[in-house]
C-alpha cells in the first residue's frame, strides 16, 4: 500500500470514529490503534485476575456464610470479566498465552492498586467500595469507546462492578453500625484505600502520556484529574454517611467550583509502586506465575487429551 | 431439643458441603486456568449455598435461638461431622478434581434419595442441589479422564491422587445412629444401599480414564464421629477466624 492509499485509508478511519460508528476486528484499523488497544485491554484484564488475589485472601476467613458466599461470588466475577476482556483482546491478534507471557515476564502493567495487602475483613469492604468505585467511574465512559468488543465487554463489566461497589459500601455500612472494634476496622481500611484509589485513576494529567490520542479514540473521555475530582466528589459524601473521616486534612468543599479541594497525592509512592516495588508486587507476580508453573501439566494433559479425542473422531470417520 | 436426631443428622450432610465448599473456595485464583477458577468457585458457591438452607433449617429445628453462623462458625473441631474426604487438603490439581470426583458421585446418590424424604425442607433442598451437583459431577468426571488420559505425567499423579483418596471412600457409606434413626423414620437416605452404584459408576469412570481402581481392603473412619485428620484444625483456624476473635458481632 502507498503511503497516500494508508493516510487516506486513515482519514475515513478517523472520521468512522467521529462520527460514533464501532470499529470492528475485521475492519482496517491503523498498527498504532491495534497496538494501543492490545495495550490498555490487556491491562485490564490483568488488573481483573490479579485483583482477584488480595480479595481471594479473604474467601476462606469471610465473617459470615452470606458474606463468604458474595465473596466468591464477586472473584468470580472478577475472572469472568478477565475473561471476556482477554476474549476482547484476541479479536486483535493475540493469544492469551502471549499475554500472560507479558504479565508474568512483568512487561505488562496490571493497577497499581491490587499490590496493595488486604490485611483485615474490612479491607473487603474498602476494596468495593473505593476501589470497585473507581473503576466504575473510569470504565463508564468506556461503555462507549470506539472499539466494538471493547464497549461491548464494559456494558456488562460496568454492571457487575457497580454491584459490586454497593456490596462493598454495605459491608462498610454494617461494620460502621457495628462495635468500636469494628468502627476502628472500617476507619482504617478508609485510611490506607483512600490514597492508592485517588492513584488509581492514573497520574495527573501533566503526567500523563497517553491521554490527547486516546481522546480521539474515545478511549478516553474525561482526563485523568476529571476522574478524580469526580470520584471524590461522588465518594466523600459517602463517607460522611459512615461517620467515617477521609484521610486528608486539606480536603475541603469548595462552593465556588462546585467540588471539593483535596491534598497533594504522594506521586512518589504511586510511581514506586508502578515500578514495582509496592507492598505485595512480588507477591502478586510470585502467585500468579506460581499458579501459571503448577498448572503446566493440566493444560498440557488437557491439550493431549483433546487431540486424542480427536483423532479417535476422525479414525472412526474413516 | 426436640429433635436431636434430626438437628444432627442435617449437620451431617450440611458439614460436607461447608467443608468441601471451604476448600474450593482456597483455590480461588491460584488454579491452573482462568476457566478451572472460575468453576471451582462456581462449585463452592453452590456448597456453601447449600449449607446455607441445610443450616437454616438447623437452626429452626434447633428450637433454640441459633443461626446459620452460629452453626458454621462456633462448634469444636470434634462437633463437625463431615467425612474425612471433604477435608483433605489441596495438594495438587490431581487431587483437587479426584476429592470432588469421589465425593460428587456419592453426592448425587445421595440428593436423589434424598428427594423422596419424608422431611419436606430436606426433599426441597435436595431436589435443588440435584440440578447443581450434577454439574459438579461432570466437570469433576471430565477432569478425570483428561488428566487419566492426558499426558504420562497427568496420568501419573491422577493416579497417585485417586490412590491416595480411595481410603476415604468407605466411609462416605458409614451409618450413624443419627442415619439409623432417620432411615427408620423416612427421612433419612439408607446409605449402604448406595455403594454398589457407587463403585460401579466410580470404576467405570476410572477405566474410562485408563485409570486403576485401586485394591484396597483398609480404610480411614472418623469424620463422622468428629475424629477428623490432622488437616482439620487448620481448615477450622481460617473458617472460624473472624467470629472466634470478633465474638457477637454482625457482619
Ligand atoms: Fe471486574
Ligand atoms: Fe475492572
Ligand atoms: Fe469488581
Amino acid at each position: 500500500m502507498s503511503e497516500k492509499e494508508v493516510k487516506n485509508l486513515e482519514a475515513i478511519f478517523e472520521a468512522r470514529i467521529a462520527r460514533d460508528e464501532k470499529i470492528e476486528p475485521k475492519d482496517w484499523m491503523p498498527e498504532k490503534y491495534r497496538k494501543t488497544h492490545i495495550r490498555q485491554i490487556s491491562q485490564h484484564a490483568h488488573s481483573e485476575i490479579v485483583g482477584m488475589l488480595p480479595e481471594g485472601n479473604w474467601i476462606s476467613r469471610a465473617p459470615s456464610l452470606r458474606r463468604k458466599a458474595a465473596l466468591l461470588a464477586k472473584v468470580q466475577d472478577e475472572a469472568g470479566h478477565g475473561l471476556y476482556l482477554y476474549s476482547a483482546c484476541e479479536t486483535l491478534g493475540v493469544s492469551r498465552d502471549e499475554l500472560y507471557d507479558q504479565l508474568h515476564s512483568g512487561k505488562a502493567k496490571y493497577s497499581s492498586i491490587f499490590n496493595y495487602p488486604t490485611v483485615t475483613w474490612a479491607d473487603i469492604g474498602a476494596i468495593g467500595w473505593l476501589v470497585d468505585g473507581a473503576a466504575i467511574i473510569n470504565q463508564v465512559p468506556l461503555c462507549n469507546t470506539s472499539f466494538g468488543p471493547y464497549a461491548r465487554a464494559m456494558v456488562r463489566v460496568c454492571k457487575e462492578e457497580s454491584f459490586h461497589q454497593r456490596q462493598g459500601y454495605e459491608i462498610m455500612l454494617t461494620l460502621c453500625n457495628g462495635t468500636e472494634e469494628q468502627k476502628a476496622m472500617a476507619q482504617d481500611a478508609l485510611n490506607r484505600w483512600w490514597w492508592p484509589s485517588l492513584m488509581m485513576l492514573g497520574p495527573t494529567d501533566a503526567e500523563s502520556i497517553h491521554t490527547e490520542q486516546s481522546m480521539k479514540w474515545k478511549l478516553k473521555r474525561k482526563t485523568n484529574d476529571e476522574l478524580r475530582q469526580q470520584f471524590i466528589d461522588q465518594t466523600v459524601p459517602q463517607a460522611d454517611i459512615l461517620g467515617l473521616t477521609v484521610p486528608d486534612p486539606d480536603l475541603k468543599w469548595n462552593e465556588e467550583r462546585g467540588s471539593y479541594d483535596f491534598g497533594e497525592i504522594d506521586w512518589d509512592e504511586f510511581w514506586q509502586v508502578v515500578k514495582g516495588h509496592g507492598p505485595c508486587n512480588k507477591e502478586r507476580m510470585n502467585a500468579r506465575v506460581g499458579a501459571w508453573e503448577r498448572g503446566t501439566w493440566v493444560r498440557d494433559a488437557a491439550m493431549a487429551y483433546a487431540e486424542k479425542q480427536e483423532e479417535k473422531k476422525v479414525s472412526k470417520a474413516s | 431439643m426436640a429433635n436431636q436426631n434430626l438437628y444432627n443428622y442435617i449437620l451431617g450432610i450440611a458439614d460436607n458441603s461447608l467443608v468441601l465448599g471451604q476448600r474450593l473456595g482456597e483455590l480461588c485464583g491460584h488454579g491452573p486456568s482462568l476457566e478451572t477458577d472460575i468453576a471451582g468457585t462456581n462449585i463452592s458457591l453452590d456448597l456453601i449455598g447449600q449449607t446455607r438452607s441445610y443450616f437454616q433449617y438447623a437452626a429452626k429445628v434447633s428450637g433454640k435461638e441459633l443461626t446459620e453462623d452460629d452453626i458454621a462458625f462456633l462448634r469444636l473441631e470434634r462437633d463437625y461431622r463431615n467425612v474425612l474426604l471433604v477435608e483433605q487438603p489441596n495438594t495438587h490439581f490431581g487431587y483437587v478434581i479426584a476429592r470432588q470426583y469421589l465425593f460428587d458421585v456419592f453426592h448425587l446418590l445421595f440428593l436423589n434419595e434424598l428427594q423422596y424424604s419424608k422431611d419436606e425442607t430436606l426433599s426441597a433442598i435436595a431436589k435443588k442441589g440435584i440440578k447443581e451437583v450434577s454439574y459438579h459431577k461432570r466437570f469433576s468426571g471430565d477432569w478425570i479422564k483428561r488428566l487419566g488420559d492426558g499426558t504420562e505425567e497427568s496420568h501419573e499423579k491422577m493416579q497417585e491422587a485417586v490412590d491416595d483418596l480411595w481410603r476415604y471412600t468407605d466411609e462416605l457409606f458409614e451409618m450413624s445412629e443419627d442415619d439409623q434413626q432417620m432411615v427408620s423414620e423416612g427421612i433419612g437416605v439408607d446409605l449402604p444401599k448406595l455403594k454398589e452404584s457407587y463403585y460401579d459408576e466410580v470404576s467405570e469412570l476410572l477405566s474410562e480414564a485408563t485409570l486403576e481402581i485401586p485394591e484396597r481392603k483398609y480404610f480411614s473412619y472418623g469424620g463422622k464421629n468428629g475424629v477428623h485428620t490432622e488437616h482439620m484444625g487448620y481448615l477450622l483456624a481460617d473458617l472460624q477466624y473472624m467470629q472466634r476473635t470478633y465474638p457477637n458481632m454482625q457482619w
